[in-house]
């Protein structure tokens, strides 16, 4: 059979067609990301106290992650398949050694110092993990059996029970997401899907029993910040003053009080949102999100338009995970969600998320643009 | 039909996954739609509260401290300062990434022992501040800027700087490092050189510490300067002699007051002992009393000449009365005693030997209401006004309470008691001609308050006599002053004794005098507490001082001399014209 590879929106017979499709970049896709990062510097400048040395970070951390995203687009989505099993267990082998082993920052174990460079494995794992559950559920027919849920469960319980041990709840929920979409893509009968909704909702106090103590500060903190506003509750209330300040339109580039004066924590990473919010307001907000809907969406067709079952599940899984970041981290910055530890995607600072959402974009590319057409 | 088959189930579950994906995006679109919603609720339905709670936490209200007021000297020599100075504080957590080169320059600028600025930065400690160094010069603290290194601040602070150290230490007073007065004028004036306090508006970040300014809410109001009746050179050299004759006679402590005799400014109020208000440092209550002012002495002799004032414009003795002394008086069932049997003596002479005997001869013609009367206007037993913190009052028992003999121990100066201040204001009314005049401690230009009680006869007649006590055979020969006809009277004083009654060893020598006699412009007022190195005559103790100070005093203010014969150099002049 004669297949051949193309890009579908653009005349291959077009320079830039011909270029694109040999780059295996998806448009649509490509410039949401172009104009998030964009964002996200212009956001950082200000956040940040206009140093220059943080910029320039960021846009080295970006630059490497752009590539290594331009790599993955390259490679043929078989291939992934193919090391899903072994990515994986390297995986959760590296998850197991950082909680032997692991350096400790800001009171959790996560990183793994490799000599040359600190290696989070739990980043990797956001990522292989919906990999090895695609490839899981790809193997028998869908919908999936009764035994194919379980084992698929069990492969998305293990990284999320190691990742929640060092503690990190955050990526621990963004694993166990990621891993819970693949699942639903695969054809969860909706029956189920009640039965669990209903099993977790009174299994909270369950939950309650097994949080840690600095957990359940959070969620008591989320649902009255006011109680302790100098200790658990001033990151929640300084980011609620940062957010309602800004208005309709926001006080302008570089005129966020909360974030300038030191106010608001964490404004570089976690809170970046608050300062987006204060600078430019409720219209700055609505464009924001829609971009990340735009992104978000474009996943999805992506996933729709996939040929395979492993293909179709990764991506949809893939972009269901985005949506997670954004949706948590605003949550919880704008205080309907508790604070857990996720960065605002592509625009908070920080090395590791960007590498990793990049590398998930690539792969997503990589399941477009492979695609194989029967010759009309 | 296999290969249509897998095909065909392929579509189904594509069908199925399209959805599954509506779905998702439904569910996905709806929690947007809830952070849209949330972020509605803060940005448009509470902005204003949210708003308005941003602002209290980095806008703040601080005061601007406003310039305190200088002490200056009847010619506009100051006697107190305020002197910008910066106060140097670290954040340690940003001063951790400064060069150990640069700390190692800023300690040995500030003079710190090395390892001082190093040690503030406590492994661990989060501690956003620490003193480095407090109240530095500013030039100083301008070439630590220059090291621009990171975390150093500066802050304006006053320090009150006192040019004139202990000279004036007592009368001027002292802050404390809060810029308020504690004692003597800075206490008496805080108000007026305190100034008030402006306010502005501040924007203050995340560890309180103040970034900018927004506005000023209202300007400070800088304090007045307060100007002093005192001639800061007159005071340096009655400073001088004082605390000469402080240490020469061995005494407990010492006052002197110098006023000019026609206004009533004080222009020289010293006390010994003193310190220096620059480097105060926890120093005892006792040495910043100002003495002149605020401690009282029996004016033993000194007041006699206000006896016989009184006396001759009552009409109660003749001028040329004479009496019959024979050293020893007695008065009900008590003795009133001189020093020798000075026979018989005229008014002059009682004054010159200083007979306590005939003193009380001339006191008992005088009614006791009359008698008192002219005590209690001199200013006996009242304050004199100067407005100065603490400044006594003395005491002068009611006449009612009176019997003969304390109407007699009265007329030599027991029983009632006085500032040195009271007793030189109370000289003024034998000065000018009988007007008795008011004090002050502030310059002005003249007395508003100025009231007769002798007549311009008795004044000149008394200063006549009183002139004939600085001569060769007086009590107070060493109190002369070349050139100048003095006029003064000596006192030495028993004190009191702790077990009440007298003491027969310890005494005040006192000594108050006005030069020149002819038309006196001077009054000094010299006391000495408890001289213990042989002598403890006023006149011999106390009388020395004036001179000295006396006779600066009247060529700093360039006052005409009236006896050219004590004027060896001008009287050289003279013959060579002649």
């Amino acid at each position: 059979m004669q297949v051949e590879t193309r890009s579908e929106q653009f005349d291959r017979h077009s320079i830039i067609g011909r270029l694109l499709t040999k780059l295996h970049l998806d448009i649509p896709l490509l410039l949401g990301l172009v104009l998030i990062s964009a964002l996200s510097y212009l956001i950082l400048y200000s956040a940040g106290g206009q140093d220059m040395k943080i910029l320039n970070r960021q846009a080295v951390r970006s630059g490497i992650a752009f590539i290594l995203m331009m790599v993955l687009a390259h490679i043929n989505p078989y291939q992934f398949k193919r090391y899903s099993v072994l990515l994986y267990s390297i995986g959760v082998f590296l998850l197991i050694a950082v909680l032997v082993m692991g350096e400790i920052g800001k009171g959790a174990q996560r990183w793994l110092d490799l000599g040359l460079f600190r290696f989070q494995p739990s980043e990797m794992i956001k990522i292989t993990t919906p990999m090895m559950v695609a490839w899981y559920l790809s193997i028998d027919s869908l919908p999936p059996k009764w035994k194919q849920l379980g084992g698929a469960g069990l492969l998305i319980l293990m990284p999320t029970l190691l990742i929640a041990k060092q503690p990190d709840l955050g990526t621990a929920l963004l694993v166990a997401s990621s891993g819970a979409a693949a699942i639903f893509f695969a054809g969860l009968s909706w029956r189920f899907i009640s039965v669990v909704v209903v099993t977790l909702a009174s299994l909270t106090p369950v939950l309650w029993h097994f949080m840690r103590d600095y957990q359940r500060d959070r969620v008591l903190t989320f649902l009255n910040p006011e109680a302790d506003p100098m200790g658990r509750g001033y990151h929640i209330i300084q980011s609620k003053i940062a957010i309602g300040s800004g208005g309709i339109y926001g006080k302008g580039w570089q005129g966020s009080t909360q974030a300038q004066l030191d106010f608001l924590p964490e404004s570089s990473t976690d809170f970046i949102f608050a300062v987006f919010a204060e600078e430019f307001g409720l219209s700055g907000c609505l464009t924001l999100l829609v971009l990340y809907v735009a992104i978000i969406s474009r996943c999805l067709y992506i996933a729709v338009q996939a040929q395979d079952t492993y293909t179709r599940l990764l991506a949809g899984s893939l972009g269901f995970t985005f949506f997670v970041y954004v949706f948590v981290n605003i949550g919880m910055v704008i205080g309907i969600l508790p604070v857990v530890g996720v960065p605002l995607p592509l625009i908070s600072y920080g090395g590791t998320s960007m590498v990793t959402l990049l590398a998930g974009f690539g792969i997503l590319m990589s399941i477009h643009t492979h695609r194989k057409f029967l010759p009309t | 039909m296999l290969d249509f088959h897998n095909h065909n189930k392929t579509r189904n579950t594509v069908v199925g996954f399209a959805v599954r994906r509506k779905v998702l995006l439904f569910f996905m679109l709806g929690a947007m739609v809830l952070l849209v919603a949330r972020a509605f609720d803060l940005q448009v339905l509470r902005k204003q509260f949210l708003q308005q709670q941003g602002a209290r936490r980095h806008v703040g209200a601080v005061e601007v401290a406003a310039y305190r007021g200088m002490i200056l000297d009847r010619n506009g020599e100051p006697l107190a300062i305020s002197s910008p100075v910066e106060s140097i504080w670290v954040n340690p957590q940003e001063l951790k990434n400064a060069d150990q080169k640069d700390l190692r320059r800023m300690e040995r600028l500030l003079g710190l022992p090395d390892g001082k600025i190093p040690d503030l930065m406590v492994p661990g400690s989060n501690k956003q501040f620490a003193y480095v160094k407090r109240r530095v010069n500013p030039h100083l603290a301008d070439r630590v800027a220059a090291l621009k290194l990171p975390g150093v601040n500066f802050e304006r602070e006053f320090k009150r700087y006192y040019p004139a150290g202990p000279v004036s230490a007592h009368l001027v007073g002292f802050t404390d490092i809060d810029d308020t007065g504690q004692e003597g004028i800075e206490l008496a004036y805080d108000t007026a050189l305190k100034g008030s306090p402006g306010k502005k508006r501040v924007i203050r970040d995340g560890t309180r510490r103040i970034i900018g300014d927004i506005e000023a809410i209202k300007a400070p109001v800088d304090g007045e300067d307060v100007q002093l009746s005192i001639d800061q050179r007159i005071q340096y050299l009655a400073f001088r002699e004082l605390q000469a004759g402080f240490i020469e006679h061995k005494a407990r402590s010492a006052a002197l007051i110098v006023l000019n005799a026609k206004t009533g400014d004080v222009l020289a109020d010293v006390n010994q002992p003193s310190f220096n208000p620059n480097t105060r440092n926890n120093l005892k209550g006792s040495l910043y009393r100002n003495r002149a002012v605020t401690d009282v002495f029996e004016p033993g002799s000194t007041i006699k000449p206000f006896v016989i004032a009184a006396a001759l414009d009552g009409g109660y003795v003749d001028p040329a009365a004479k009496f019959e002394t024979h050293g020893i008086y007695r008065v009900g069932r008590n003795v009133v005693r001189d020093v020798h049997n000075y026979g018989t003596l005229n008014l002059m002479q009682v004054l010159k030997k200083s007979s306590n005997v005939a003193a009380s001869m001339v006191a008992l013609t005088m009614p006791r209401d009359y008698f008192w009367g002219i005590y209690h206007q001199l200013g006996f037993g009242n304050a004199a006004g100067v407005g100065f913190p603490g400044e006594a009052s003395g005491s002068l028992l009611d006449y009612q309470n009176w019997n003969d003999f304390a109407q007699a121990t009265l007329s030599f100066g027991y029983g009632l008691n006085a500032s040195a201040l009271q007793l030189a204001r109370a000289y003024t009314a034998l000065a000018d001609d009988g007007i008795l005049h008011s004090v002050s401690l502030l310059k002005r230009d003249q007395d508003n308050d100025a009231k007769r009680i002798f007549t311009a006869k008795t004044a000149r007649k008394i200063r006549g006599m009183l002139e004939q006590v600085v001569m060769r055979d007086g009590t107070a020969f060493e109190a002369r002053v070349d050139g100048y006809r003095v006029a003064g009277k000596t006192g030495t004083v028993k004190k009191i004794s702790a077990q009440g009654g007298y003491t027969e060893k310890s005494y005040n020598a006192v000594f108050v005098g006005m030069a020149p006699a002819s038309d006196p412009e001077i009054i000094i007022v010299v006391m000495v507490d408890e001289p213990s190195a042989g002598s403890y005559y006023g006149g011999l103790v106390a009388a020395p001082i004036f001179s000295k100070v006396m006779a600066g005093t009247l060529r700093l203010l360039g006052i005409a001399p009236d006896q050219y014969d004590t004027m060896p150099v001008l009287l050289a002049g003279h013959d060579e014209h002649q």
